[in-house]
């Protein structure tokens, strides 16, 4: 297996100092090559997990291994895209792409290959504008390139688009989807939109809240592109419905009860 | 109206108003010359080279004491924005320092140094580290964690680090800091040169002031405050204004 989770745990110390557990027993396989979305309600820990396999926060238990290798630390191997585009203000969108590269190769080299996946974005005529220059879509256009530009092998992406309009968000998708299958890149995308895992995956990893375990694993067996197939996708968008709609149930239920305990 | 024709106008208000008043009698000369006697006074001085040379004098003063306070000041604020047991015993000594005014240090520099440039120049320094020093720190402590997280993803972690994402990340804090200590050393530099010698402005404002030339005594007033704004405004503020602009602030 080309990334497996085993039996991952992760807790966090309260204010309280109590220990509140964010992540149970999480056990997952990703096969290299496959599009996987984390999808679930806000609270349930799909971005923690995808901070501990990005090596930025440690795991209370168990383990990760990528190639049969156990995560400790962040590495090339594995490229991350943030909601916003943490793109560096003060060097241009040329030199952020090639902020991974520069100690590796040379600078000719860089160049090049910073270019080459700002092609890929189609943002080749905007290698030396300054970051607050471009647009929230394509300032995470960018991003997208800079972690690619590194050749990892893992794409790990946080709701990349959800800080941005409906039509951008959507030409995204579409963009994403081609570099997908032009690079096989694994990809581990987290998501709070149901529609958007539909459209993109090949799985769907369905997560619960309180704490935060796997529900269910949801192949998605639609042809790309997904958009002619609205009635299989919204067969699918239903089964996941059926599934989150008991864990928002509960969130809302919790919160209803913590504001009358008050 | 543009703001500045409403400055032009303003300004020339006040001159006229200020000679009319002369001419009037309503103040005597000593206690207040009249605009035309302050820049013939300014235009002597400067026509003799006198007030050149003290311009001269007093920003190799400035520039030599403003260079080190930036170095040392940036060193301790790295230190102490790096260093817990130096933030807790350095950092906290830092505020005290800096809300004493650096001149009070002079009588203990002219001990040390000498009447002489180094008192100053000390003087100087002392002026413009502190600020420097806390700007500087709280510079690197507010740097994003968003930065850092995207950064260590990319392999960056260390001196890379540092060099290549938290200290350009604080450059809008280096900004300020560097604007205030100008600041402080400007001031620190005209007091410290009122108490020594020559040349340098300070020195001929004393000067000027022992022997009752209250025309040069406002006139280099004015080449002062002149300086100072026109330091603050054209160089530091329109470099905090484009960092700004760029570091999306």
């Amino acid at each position: 297996m080309f990334i497996a989770i085993n039996q991952l745990n992760k807790q966090f110390l309260d204010k309280d100092k109590n220990p509140s557990t964010v992540l149970k027993d999480i056990d997952l396989q990703i096969e290299k090559g496959e599009f996987v979305s984390i999808l679930g309600p806000s609270g349930c820990g799909k971005s923690t997990l995808l901070s501990i396999v990005a090596g930025l926060t440690e795991a209370t238990g168990g383990e990760i291994l990528v190639n049969g290798t156990a995560i400790k630390k962040p590495g090339k191997d594995r490229g991350m895209v943030f909601q916003e585009a943490a793109l560096f203000p003060w060097i241009n969108v040329l030199e952020n792409v090639m902020f991974p590269l520069k100690k590796e190769m040379s600078k000719s080299e860089a160049t090049e290959q910073a270019k080459k996946y700002l092609r890929m974005v189609q943002l080749s005529n905007y290698l030396d504008h300054y970051p607050h220059e471009l647009s929230g879509g394509m300032q995470q256009r960018v991003a997208i390139a800079r972690a690619l530009a590194m050749d990892p092998e893992i794409l790990l992406m946080d709701e990349p688009f959800g800080a941005l309009d409906e039509q951008t968000r959507s030409r995204l998708h579409g963009q994403l989807e081609n570099i997908w299958m032009e690079t096989k890149k694994t990809v581990l995308f987290v998501t709070h939109s149901i529609s958007e895992s539909i459209k993109l995956s090949d799985r769907i990893i369905v997560m619960g809240t309180r704490p935060g375990t796997v529900l269910t694993d949801i192949k998605v067996d639609i042809p790309r592109p997904r958009d002619k197939h609205k009635e299989a996708m919204i067969k699918i968008e239903e089964h996941v419905m059926s599934y989150l709609k008991k864990e928002i149930d509960k969130v809302v239920s919790e919160e209803l009860n913590h504001e009358t305990s008050i | 109206m543009k703001p500045v024709y409403k400055r032009i106008i303003f300004l020339v208000a006040i001159l006229v108003l200020w000679e009319l008043g002369g001419r009037l009698g309503l103040w005597a000369e000593i206690i207040l010359p009249s605009p035309t006697n302050v820049f013939t006074a300014v235009y002597v001085g400067i026509t003799d080279m006198t007030l050149v040379y003290d311009l001269i004098a007093s920003f190799r003063r400035l520039i030599i004491g403003l260079t080190i306070a930036l170095v040392i000041g940036t060193s301790i604020g790295v230190l102490i924005a790096k260093s817990k047991t130096a933030d807790d015993t350095i950092g906290s000594t830092l505020l005290a320092f800096q809300s004493v005014p650096s001149i009070v240090w002079l009588p203990l520099a002219i001990m040390w140094f000498g009447l002489n440039d180094q008192a100053v120049i000390f003087v100087v320094i002392l002026g413009g580290t502190f600020v420097m020093a806390l700007n500087v720190r709280t510079g690197i402590k507010n740097v994003s964690p968003l930065y850092l997280k995207a950064a260590q993803t990319m392999g960056s972690k260390g001196i890379d680090l540092f060099i290549r994402v938290i200290f350009p990340a604080s450059v809008p804090y280096l900004v300020t800091g560097s604007r205030l200590a100008w600041a402080f050393a400007w001031r620190a530099l005209i007091a410290g040169e009122l108490l020594t010698t020559g040349p340098g402005l300070g020195y001929t404002l004393q000067y000027a002031s022992d022997f009752g030339d209250m025309s040069l005594v406002i006139g280099v007033m004015i080449i002062i405050g002149v300086i100072g704004a026109v330091v603050d405004q054209l160089i530091f503020q329109r470099i905090e204004k484009s960092v700004a602009r760029r570091w999306g602030l």
